[in-house]
């Protein structure tokens, strides 16, 4: 190979570097390991970790340990998905072009919005991306949040807004939703957007129209992160006037990956179309008439339009909503009702369940999908450890987001939580509070230094 | 050669294939009302109505319209779709800047384990320290790799990482009280630079590319000043060159206080031979889809970490991951630290993609720091041999090396004579490769070479099939000599022929139309 290339070394090749810029010995990494030597290696430091087969899991906050069927993981395995590069080519990537287009028809269903994209990243960074797509579409640059938007949003949105020169302002809760009479005052003529969460952080469900109603008021767009999941009970966001619908996908058929990879889904109004981030794929016909799919209106994207492009985005999440779409498509029609209604049940057994538990309070009493919050009188960081020891997560401390709800505990269920599950963790919670003594009591909390800051 | 010998279809191949004759059918438009694949838990608790549990004018009045198929139809479905794909596993990609290099088995299978796949994000530190030293391990040896000492594995993608970039640049100066205006990017830059720096707030200006195909200095000297924030740069650049100027392009941009981020969609061509931090590089962010073998997934998952240098570090996002060096064993050494007063915040939700830091974990593991020099030694071989051969044939007169250099990893050739002396256009010659059974190089790109084809072989192609790459390109440019009407209308044994993308854009049908 040298030979055809006319060198006589592969050093010649790095000729080009300037000598006082080479490495001069060799990386300080450890030595290769064989495939056997690899995998055990990770298996280690897998096997210390718990996880949802090693505890009943009721964590939420944005990810839920939905069960994953069989026929997800086949698929995604492929090769011919897995492997592939981006659809530049749509000749030899109609496979990955049609999932997409089956992929945006299901969140334009489930979201009641007519235009869906084909991933992007995450939940939250689409928070920031919707807070993108208004300043251009308004020429305003103020953000209005409610607190019932994810933390993880709102921080990635005082994050991106350095670099939009936007302000964010944020809008309390009140008996667990947006206050609306705050929002109403927040909400002026300088104001993007407007970002809630339904159901929000807290699990409760938001009156969604009537607060979209006070963002139209403003002239200000609405953004509603939702539960994709919700959607199959919950009245869709395109029926109660939001004009960006945008959420995490983990829970349609991603696994919990300790946070990733999932996707994020981001669904407009017609008016928006041609703001879309990410890609989009659209209908067309080859040289014969025959139907097929490319990806459509490319000039919005960085590849073309460069500075000018409507987002920096280029890694879509393409294997993930391919996941997301299967998973649909697997509960179906009836399946994805029945899915939710079945969660809603479970989650108003918990909820009376451990609001019965002395020591145990319900921190509001608004109607709930999948979540709810409740007071601990004992610290719940000292309780969520005595129910690990029971083989339990418990639960997610408000505490590490909420200066306000330092005693409060998210619960989180899914089909996967059974009954039994249910009155384990009431009994394992009992215990905990009305057995954990000052021993439990530890001094130091864990706030994020951006939930300080607010 | 160990591959099948290319049989590419006569020129009048218009009767269609198997494949053509089937129509594309939407998993939608196979559905059957009262048809369904899940089975789902039967209900366990006491039967309320649903509106007793929440307000009526809040539920949703018509269910989603989903597929009503079975299980057999969905995986039948899928699968067919599948073959309507082509991919890394079928054949060569040689996409430039794209890194299409082989997809590890074993990353699959340690990243499917149960302790990984299964862990929730909000899991406690303590009940979570495999995963925050998984992260704690990769995070050094990418500032091993990159010689820049602090990393934060958070953005979801490359233009993640270099919106985080820029958005540190800003905190930097702000931190200094200084506010900048413009961030430079060279003419050659990835679309995604010029796009983050308008998303970052700030202005995009261009920078010319001398005749070496390397940054003009004259130009970055005239468009350096105390208003640059920034300026990007891939090295070896999307030319494939290196730029052997950057000793005195980082001081340029240094004396007059800005930073220097690298774009690492190259750093395949460079592991273990030069690194950006001994370049003068501040920023870098790394593909882990691209040098550290994370599948492509048709598009993502990938993750773009971020490696700094000492002056950027107070401002990386957070969480960080922290080990107490002197809990002696007693207490978890490993947590996620969110204390950081200086920090830009959060990029997204958690701690990043995790699933892309194990298999880029395992990747390096398995190929140590030998195996990774080796890697970068192997497709710049590769890339040299691919353009020799390539040269050597016809192509050496139609298809140009646009900047007539030895390469590193990838190189641009430019398809103007061949669109001029055989009416073969950029775009012809790659729809042509694919009846050849090779996905095309990166077409079009960079945008200074008219008719940009852009070759990026990889280490994991071998000698063999980039001679088979190279005999189909010279196969291809025999035939534009005797009649280009064959490359025009190919291809021809695609699942579908050329599509009409203007199409798609003009009147857009983006779902589909549903009762």
């Amino acid at each position: 190979m040298l030979e055809a290339i006319g060198v006589s070394s592969v050093d010649d090749l790095f000729d080009a570097i300037p000598e006082a810029l080479r490495l001069d010995g060799p990386l300080g990494l450890e030595d290769g390991l064989s495939e056997s030597e690899c995998f055990d290696e990770l298996a280690a430091l897998a096997a210390r970790n718990a996880h949802a087969d090693s505890e009943a899991c009721f964590l939420g906050a944005g990810m839920y340990d939905h069960y994953v069927p069989a026929l997800v993981d086949a698929i995604t395995q492929r090769s011919e998905f897995l492997t592939p590069y981006t659809p530049y080519q749509p000749e030899v990537s109609q496979g990955g072009l049609q999932a997409m287009f089956e992929f945006q028809t299901a969140i334009s269903e489930l979201t009641g919005l007519p235009v869906a994209n084909a991933s992007l990243y995450e939940g939250p960074s689409s928070a920031a991306s919707a807070a993108y797509l208004a300043i251009g579409a308004t020429k305003r640059t103020k953000l209005v949040a409610s607190r019932g938007l994810h933390p993880h949003s709102r921080a990635a949105l005082r994050t991106y807004a350095k670099g939009f020169g936007a302000e964010v302002v944020e809008v309390g809760l009140a008996d667990g939703v947006t206050d609306a009479g705050e929002l109403a005052a927040a909400a002026g003529d300088d104001t993007a957007a407007v970002f809630i969460q339904n159901p929000n952080f807290l699990g409760a469900i938001e009156d969604v129209a009537a607060l979209a109603a006070i963002a139209k008021d403003a002239g200000a767009l609405t953004a509603a992160a939702v539960d994709p999941i919700s959607l199959s009970v919950l009245r869709p966001p395109g029926e109660c006037g939001v004009d960006v619908a945008f959420g995490e996908g983990q829970p349609l058929g991603n696994r919990l990956d300790f946070g990733g990879p999932s996707f994020g889904f981001f669904a407009a109004t017609e008016e928006h179309i041609r703001r879309m981030p990410g890609r989009i794929a659209g209908e067309t016909t080859d040289a014969d008439d025959r139907r097929g799919f490319v990806l459509a209106l490319q000039t919005r994207e960085q590849h073309i339009r460069r500075e000018k492009a409507t987002h920096n985005i280029c890694t879509s999440q393409a294997l993930n909503a391919l996941a997301g779409v299967i998973y649909l498509a697997w509960l179906g029609k009836r399946g994805f009702t029945e899915l939710g209604e079945l969660v809603a049940q479970r989650t108003a057994y918990a909820r009376e369940k451990l609001a019965a538990i002395d020591g145990v309070e319900l921190l509001h009493e608004a109607p709930v999908f999948r979540e709810f919050a409740v007071r601990v009188e004992t610290p719940v960081e000292a309780v969520l450890d005595r129910c690990a020891e029971d083989g339990l997560a418990a639960g997610y401390w408000l505490g590490r987001e909420y200066d306000e709800y330092q005693d409060g505990l998210l619960v989180a269920l899914t089909e996967r939580r059974s009954k039994a599950d249910i009155d384990r963790l009431a009994d394992s919670l009992e215990r905990a509070v009305q057995g954990a003594g000052d021993e439990f009591l530890r001094a130091g909390r864990r706030n994020s230094p951006e939930e300080v800051a607010t | 050669m160990t591959g099948p010998a290319p049989s590419p279809p006569p020129a009048n191949a218009d009767t269609p294939t198997a494949q053509q004759r089937e129509t594309a059918i939407t998993i939608y438009e196979k559905s059957v009302a009262g048809r369904r694949a899940a089975t789902l838990p039967s209900l366990d608790v006491p039967e309320r109505a649903l509106s007793e549990l929440i307000p009526q004018n809040l539920l949703r009045e018509k269910p989603a319209i989903l597929p009503e198929v079975s299980e057999p139809e969905i995986v039948r479905h899928y699968n067919r779709l599948s073959r309507r794909n082509f991919d890394l596993d079928t054949g060569p990609y040689p996409l430039g800047s794209c890194t299409m290099k082989h997809n590890p088995r074993l990353n699959e299978r340690v990243a499917a384990l149960p302790g990984h796949a299964r862990v929730h994000p909000a899991q406690d530190p303590k009940r979570a320290q495999g995963a925050l030293e998984l992260m704690w391990r990769l995070e050094r040896s990418l500032a091993e790799i990159t010689g820049l000492p602090h990393v934060c594995l958070q953005p979801s993608a490359g233009s993640h990482g270099e919106l985080a970039g820029l958005l540190l640049t800003r905190a930097y100066h702000a931190d200094r009280g200084e506010e900048r205006a413009k961030v430079l990017t060279p003419d050659t830059s990835h679309g995604t630079n010029p796009a983050t720096v308008t998303m970052a707030g700030y202005e995009a200006v261009k920078v010319a590319t001398d005749e070496r195909g390397g940054v003009d200095l004259d130009d970055l000297r005239a468009k350096v000043d105390d208003q640059v924030a920034c300026l990007m740069l891939t090295n070896p650049n999307t030319l494939g060159v290196f730029d052997e100027n950057i000793a005195e392009i980082a001081s340029l941009v240094h004396d007059t206080g800005g930073t220097l981020y690298y774009d690492g969609a190259n750093l395949n061509a460079i592991m273990g031979r030069t690194r950006p931090g001994d370049m003068g590089f501040d920023i870098c962010h790394l593909n882990l889809h691209k040098s550290f073998s994370q599948p492509h997934g048709g598009g993502g998952p990938g993750a773009g970490p971020i490696a700094v240098s000492d002056r950027i570090a107070p401002y990386l996002p957070v969480p960080r991951i922290v080990r107490d060096e002197g809990s002696n064993g007693a207490a978890p050494p490993f947590d996620l630290a969110y204390d950081e007063p200086k920090s830009i915040g959060r990029l997204r939700g958690f701690q990043g993609n995790f699933g892309v830091f194990v298999r880029s974990y395992a990747y390096i593991r398995s190929l140590g720091g030998d195996g990774l020099t080796d890697a970068s030694e192997t497709a710049v071989l590769n890339a040299n041999y691919l353009l020799a051969r390539l040269r050597a044939g016809r192509a050496g007169k139609y298809l140009p090396l646009a900047f007539d250099r030895l390469p590193m990893h990838e190189f641009v050739l430019s398809g103007a004579p061949a669109k001029r002396d055989v009416q073969a256009k950029t775009l012809d010659i790659a729809k042509r490769l694919l009846d050849y059974g090779f996905h095309p190089p990166t077409i079009y790109f960079p945008l200074l070479v008219d008719e940009a084809l852009m070759f990026e072989p990889t280490e994991t192609e071998t000698r063999e099939s980039l001679d088979e790459l190279a005999e189909a390109i010279e196969s291809i440019l025999t035939e534009a000599e005797s009649d280009p009407e064959i490359l025009h209308r190919a291809p021809y044994t695609t699942p579908v022929r050329r599509l009409d993308e203007a199409a798609a854009s003009r009147r857009p049908v983006v779902r589909q139309p549903l009762g």
